[in-house]
């Protein structure tokens, strides 16, 4: 995938994260910053990720892909969703 | 040897006096929680002993010594005291698992307030319900949920201090927000300890039922009888063990076997305030030699789910003995961790109002896989006739788990709500809500709630709650919230909606409900899964039969529906 187009999904993701899930003005988000394991995003809250980014791109990630790993930064997020566009 | 002996002859003639005795307690003597976890233990030589290990987000690490722990929980208790904090105020505390949390618990309860913990995952309206209604007088939390806390401050106007423990300097705080550095507070060697006693309440945990709002659960001071005792039988903490409570203690667990049972016995445990992942949690256990683990079962799964391999990778040789809480254990889990872990899970049964461990599976007795074992000595058990509320003394028929009031930790009231408190007794017991059987050997098997409340992870979930809040969305008409199955989680909240006119059903509203519920109450309480239908299924008197949906979800039958409303 060009690398203008990885751009924008991970702008994409980063800003939707940012908006739904921190509270804190002052945190700042990078594109490596852990979500899961420093708890910005818990497994509750990973399925309404899941369902933003199958809405979004239009596409379908399995359950069992769907993991804490996966979804641990913006940039494993968009690495993610490359894999099924 | 287990510190419990055999189960068999612990029941002989077992009286709470064994606990009383152990903790140098006589009955009309003052009693204080705060006092008995810090200064106490000092006092018995354990100044210098490690108290807790923290590891928070970043790879923050602290250590903190009983002695710490005595001059920080008095450090907090004097500013609080100093704020004109009261005897029998609510104060809050909001915040991850920093080791201020810890430290605050105790020093409100050394002061004779109450401490009221919530679960930091709460979004305003859950936290606006739980404040408003215990008319609490102070919050403790951190700068990044002022946001959320000062939407609701304005319609709040008990609370009148909000003191934040990671204020920076040259960040702008507004009225009533108080900063408060603990590193930099002057320690304070000596406290005037309120002289709390038996009945004096200590801890006011908040639990959701099938309707109406959250129920304040007021605990007592005594409590610490029944902790101790549960803490040192149960979870068989030996002198010198590592404990690790994966527990927040925005919940029952995480005060109870998170603070109050192992530093009552003077036990070093650990806490880990970061996300969930396999590869941490083993390498959380590997560094710190945990040799007693009281988890959920959710984690549990979440751990099998990561497979086996990864366990090869560390060494988790120190473990030595495994419990479980907050919903049934599947028997898969407890042989699963036999065969990889070398040890099984004992599960452990108990709730919010309980306030200490009533039902267990004990070192040294036989596991039954699934079960949950039986009565701790002195608790009176027994499964109930639905109608007749009298004990079933037939083997495999299901009722009602109930117990025989009296246990120290026995909740004392719902804060402020007499009618619902006497509503859970009847018939000289105390009704859990949950039903089981009773095998030949005298195991209780769990079945299920006896009501419509979710448990999710080990989380309850009311579905009156949910609903509430589903109506304010803008689009949604009508809602029935039930549970459906979840291979990790137990069981997750699931939303049947139908829509008002002008809307139309699609996957980005689907979205959106999902986040208005996650923001208004908590990620827990958000549906993780939405149903659109036309129209929901009623009763002829325009009842939601919330019933038949579930048993939909559940693959079981759907009964009587003679009332249903025809088209």
């Amino acid at each position: 995938m060009e690398e203008q187009k990885l751009d924008e999904i991970r702008k994409m993701v980063h800003d939707y994260v940012k908006s739904e899930y921190i509270d804190d003005d002052d945190v700042t988000l990078t594109y490596d910053t852990p979500l899961i394991s420093s708890g910005y995003v818990d497994s509750f809250s990973m399925v309404s990720l899941l369902i933003f980014l199958e809405n979004r791109f239009k596409i379908k990630i399995p359950p069992s892909k769907a993991t804490p790993d996966a979804f641990d930064s913006v940039n494993k997020i968009v690495k993610l969703v490359e894999s099924y566009i | 040897m287990a510190e419990m002996g055999k189960y068999e002859d612990r029941l002989a003639g077992f009286t709470w006096s064994i606990a009383e005795q152990e903790l140098d307690y006589h009955p009309g003597d003052p009693i204080n929680i705060g006092w008995h976890c810090s200064d106490r233990i000092c006092r018995l030589g354990k100044a210098d002993k490690t108290a807790l290990y923290y590891e928070g987000f970043g790879g923050i690490e602290r250590e903190y010594t009983f002695n710490d722990l005595r001059l920080h929980t008095n450090t907090i208790g004097s500013f609080l005291r100093n704020l004109g904090l009261k005897p029998e105020d609510r104060i809050c505390l909001f915040m991850d698992r920093i080791p201020e949390l810890y430290f605050s618990f105790l020093g409100i309860l050394k002061i004779g307030a109450i401490v009221q913990p919530l679960f930091s995952a709460f979004g305003e309206e859950s936290l606006f319900v739980r404040l408003g209604d215990a008319g609490t007088r102070a919050i403790i939390t951190q700068r990044k949920y002022l946001s959320r806390i000062r939407k609701i401050v304005p319609s709040l106007p008990h609370l009148e201090f909000i003191i934040v423990v990671d204020h920076q300097k040259d960040k702008g705080l507004e009225t009533n927000e108080i900063p408060f550095l603990l590193d930099e507070a002057t320690p304070v060697e000596n406290l005037e300890l309120f002289p709390s006693i038996a009945e004096s309440p200590s801890v006011l945990h908040y639990t959701s039922g099938t309707t109406g709002q959250p129920k304040g659960v007021k605990h007592v001071h005594y409590s610490i009888i029944s902790q101790y005792l549960t803490t040192k039988w149960v979870l068989d903490l030996h002198k010198d063990d590592i404990y690790w409570c994966t527990a927040d203690p925005g919940w029952v667990t995480g005060t109870s076997y998170g603070i109050i049972g192992p530093w009552s016995l003077g036990i070093t445990q650990c806490v880990l305030d970061a996300g969930f992942s396999a590869e941490t949690w083993y390498k959380f256990i590997e560094k710190h030699k945990v040799s007693v683990w009281y988890t959920a079962p959710t984690a549990i799964r979440s751990l099998m789910k990561a497979g086996d391999d990864i366990v090869r990778y560390f060494n988790l040789s120190s473990l030595r003995h495994l419990a479980s809480v907050g919903e049934p254990l599947n028997s898969e889990a407890v042989i699963w961790s036999q065969k990889v872990l070398g040890k099984p899970f004992h599960d452990s049964f108990w709730q919010t109002e309980t306030g200490a461990i009533m039902i267990s599976n004990y070192p040294g007795m036989k596991i039954k896989p699934g079960s949950m074992g039986k009565p701790f000595p002195g608790i009176t058990a027994a499964v109930l006739d639905p109608d007749t509320y009298q004990p079933i003394l037939e083997k495999g028929r299901s009722g009602l788990i109930a117990f025989r009031p009296g246990w120290p930790a026995m909740m004392r009231a719902y804060w402020n709500n007499e009618q619902k408190y006497n509503e859970k007794f009847k018939n000289g017991w105390y009704l859990s809500g949950d039903k089981a059987t009773i095998d030949e050997e005298g195991y209780f098997w769990f079945i299920g709630r006896d009501d419509d409340v979710i448990n999710t992870g080990g989380h309850l979930v009311s579905p009156f709650e949910v609903e509430s809040a589903l109506l304010e969305h803008p689009a949604v008409s009508e809602s029935a919230v039930v549970s459906k199955p979840d291979d990790i989680n137990m069981e997750v909240v699931k939303a049947f909606i139908s829509l008002k006119l002008g809307y139309s059903s699609n996957k980005d509203l689907e979205l959106d409900i999902m986040n208005f519920v996650r923001k208004k109450l908590s990620s827990i309480a958000m549906p993780q899964d939405v149903e659109f239908m036309e129209k929901l299924p009623k009763t002829r008197s325009g009842k939601i039969m919330r019933r038949m949906l579930r048993a939909r979800e559940w693959g079981e039958e759907i009964g009587d529906i003679s009332t249903l409303e025809n088209d």
